[in-house]
């Protein structure tokens, strides 16, 4: 190979970005739990479903240093076209509350869009929830699914279904076969975890 | 300033690729003092043998010990070592 | 092999692997563990036929990688932060060797205060101890930079170690799409290792001797030729990379976006070009002329190229996610060294010291005071 000249700017071969990075289409979230509780595994499901929907994405933790039961954070972004930003999520689209004790704590609605949603794990109607902010609030009783199809407290991988249901930026397709390739080696707990997540999605969809 | 006492050939790395090479240094010509090993007290107990830092006591067919004075820098660790006195430093004459 | 979502360490791992190393001697550090836990994986699934050193320290580790390369095998490790300090004895002593081992740099902040979060002050720190330095932006980037940096620092007119810096947490613990080579194309890419020296009791040699004041200069010099030749090497195979996996990253040296008319640009390393490739788009929709250079390479240094891609620019701010503590950021004097017979004016900006995260405000920030001829600082 002939040794290589000094490039200049104009080159083509300088600029690898076949596709300008662009907010179009961009959807942000941020996923809230507690140590433990498995924010973390559930953004990255939430990537790789995306992924089997044909789109780039990036999840991400919040980089603390993980300890059992103190609020943790984790993001994820979806879009259409590549991902290059790599600040945190500031203004989510989509808020998820795994855990509803954190709300005394966390300002769960944090720079959340106004035209956001903010998904709460409870069985409490979403009026009796005042975030301050104008992003709709959707609640669903994530935990009583859990304990009734799982027999433990598990909700992160479940909640992507009612976060599929909530906001159809995912199919529960890929949801599915994100939990399937990530479980691979607890097939039942995967099984359990697609049927949680199921449930949750029907009974928002109202089947 | 220190010179290097091998002729290094400027190798990648500084990797010496002749075995041995070390051999060709001959520092007995360091000595000033000479280790003088009389047989006859010799007990061959293998002391100055054992303790020689250089390497430079060799043990012959018959199983007597022998210095080599062309690596032998003349410590004197043997007889100081030596059990029986056999060994005693001379100064150099060159 | 298709696209697939991993974590970036992972991902590298993989990368690793397609590349076969036979020895990894490892000890554990955060952000760096990630990479050769995929490693042990594979090892202990037979899918790796290597050798994991469990060593008792970073000195150790980069010990044992000294060892098992001059033994005459391909190797790898990762480190972080206080880890590659404790390597620092032994870091020159790779490069001196030139023995052309690969490691993988998850950089993060220096202590004190205790801080496991990214910043460049580890590798940076490190810079002038004889090791290729590659930084890379993404998770495609990092697999495909090991794969390079084996067949740039094996090569006989090199003969450097090399290290891959990524963004400690930043980038190692993402999770995005990535394509990972097939090991047929790799194996096509890279050949099997053969060391230009190894040690074998069949054929005794020497490594490691004095060099005395009347020879040490010259294998020194040696060393810096190896450098130079390591910036047209790494042309190459980014040329090379190209052609055969439709992957490249710039010119191997520097990347540049939006360069062609711009007035103003950014300069940095890492995750924060990505985060400046939006911001840059953003500015430009607002009718403001700026661009980006990635610096891909930081040793050897892309003096020339940095020369000819800043010859129509009237400003360059540079982003240093470390300090010279008494001075300035180092990479900053790196550039302004580099273009010191132009007339651009150059500031510089310290950010991201300790996982503070830089923001498209920042970078945007950064940019605009540029443009307006205001004086860098602290992004915070």
């Amino acid at each position: 190979m002939a040794p290589s000249e000094i490039l200049v700017p104009g080159d083509k071969r300088l600029d690898i970005a076949k596709t300008k990075p662009t907010k179009k289409g961009l959807k942000q979230v941020r996923i809230h739990g507690r140590g433990g509780q498995g924010a973390v595994t559930a953004s990255q499901l939430l990537a790789i479903a995306a992924f089997h929907d044909g789109k780039y994405c990036q999840a991400f933790p919040s980089f603390g240093v993980e300890r059992r039961g103190a609020p943790v954070e984790a993001f994820v972004r979806i879009s259409d076209e590549p991902i290059h930003v790599r600040e945190h999520v500031y203004e989510p689209d989509y808020v998820i509350v795994l855990d509803p004790t954190l709300l005394s704590s966390v300002d769960v609605a944090r720079g959340v869009k106004e035209d956001g949603i903010i998904i709460i794990n409870s069985n409490k109607p979403a009026s009796e929830f005042k975030l301050g902010t104008k992003a709709k609030i959707e609640t669903i009783d994530m935990t009583s699914v859990a304990m009734e199809i799982i027999g433990k407290p598990f909700v992160n991988v479940a909640s992507l279904g009612a976060f599929a249901a909530i906001t159809n930026e995912v199919t529960l397709e890929s949801i599915f076969k994100a939990i399937e390739q990530e479980f691979a080696h607890k097939k039942e707990m995967g099984e359990l975890n697609k049927k949680a997540a199921e449930k949750l999605y029907k009974m928002f969809k109202g089947e | 300033m220190a010179k290097s006492d091998n002729k290094l050939k400027f190798s990648t790395g500084a990797v010496i690729k002749e075995p041995g090479s070390t051999l060709k240094n001959k520092t007995g010509g360091w000595r000033a003092m000479r280790p003088v090993l009389d047989q006859s007290k010799c007990v061959k107990c293998g002391t100055c043998w054992m303790y020689c830092p250089e390497g430079a006591i060799k043990k012959d067919d018959k199983g007597n010990f022998v210095i080599d004075y062309d690596y032998c820098k003349g410590c004197g660790i043997c007889a100081n070592e030596c059990p029986v006195k056999a060994i005693r430093m001379e100064l150099e004459k060159k | 092999m298709p696209e697939i979502v991993v974590e970036a360490s992972r991902a590298i791992a993989l990368g690793v692997k397609l590349c076969k190393p036979k020895v990894i001697p490892m000890y554990p550090i955060t952000p760096q563990t990630h990479i050769v836990e995929a490693l042990a994986e594979m090892i202990n699934n037979g899918e790796l036929e290597a050798e994991m050193i469990h060593v008792e320290s970073e000195h150790s580790a980069c010990s044992a990688l000294l060892g098992a390369q001059a033994a005459g095998v391909r190797t790898f490790s990762a480190t972080s932060s206080q880890g590659l300090a404790l390597m620092y004895e032994i870091l020159p002593i790779v490069s001196g060797n030139r023995m052309p081992s690969v490691m993988a740099i998850a950089n993060r902040a220096l202590s004190a205060p205790i801080n496991i979060w990214n910043d460049h002050s580890d590798a940076v720190s490190a810079r002038d101890q004889g090791w290729i330095q590659l930084w890379v932006e993404s998770t495609q980037e990092a697999v495909d930079t090991v794969i390079q940096l084996y067949k740039i620092c094996e090569d006989h007119s090199v003969l450097l170690p090399g290290m891959l810096c990524l963004d400690g947490f930043t980038l190692s613990h993402v999770y995005e799409r990535a394509v990972v080579p097939e090991q047929e194309q790799v194996d096509e890419f890279l050949p099997e290792y053969k060391p230009y020296v190894k040690l074998d009791p069949e054929e005794p040699i020497t490594m490691g001797p004095i060099a005395f004041p009347d020879s040490f200069m010259e294998f020194k010099k040696m060393q810096q030729e190896a450098m130079l030749n390591a910036v047209e090497k790494i042309k190459e195979v980014n040329e090379e990379y190209a052609e055969q996996f439709g992957r490249s990253y710039g010119n191997g040296l520097i990347e540049l976006y939006q360069m062609e008319d711009a007035e103003h640009a950014l300069l940095g390393m890492g995750t924060l070009v990505g985060t400046a490739r939006v911001v840059v788009d953003e500015l430009r929709k607002e009718g403001h002329k700026v661009g980006l250079i990635k610096l891909r390479s930081l040793r050897p240094f892309p003096k020339e190229d940095l020369i000819k891609a800043t010859e129509n620019l009237q400003g360059l701010a540079v982003i240093d996610r470390h300090i010279s503590l008494g001075y300035e950021g180092p990479l900053f004097s790196d550039v302004r060294s580099a273009l010191f017979e132009s007339d651009l004016r150059i500031i510089n900006f310290i950010a991201g010291l300790g996982g503070r995260d830089i923001t498209q405000k920042h970078l945007r920030k950064a940019l605009l005071s540029l443009k307006e001829g205001k004086e860098g600082g602290w992004l915070l």
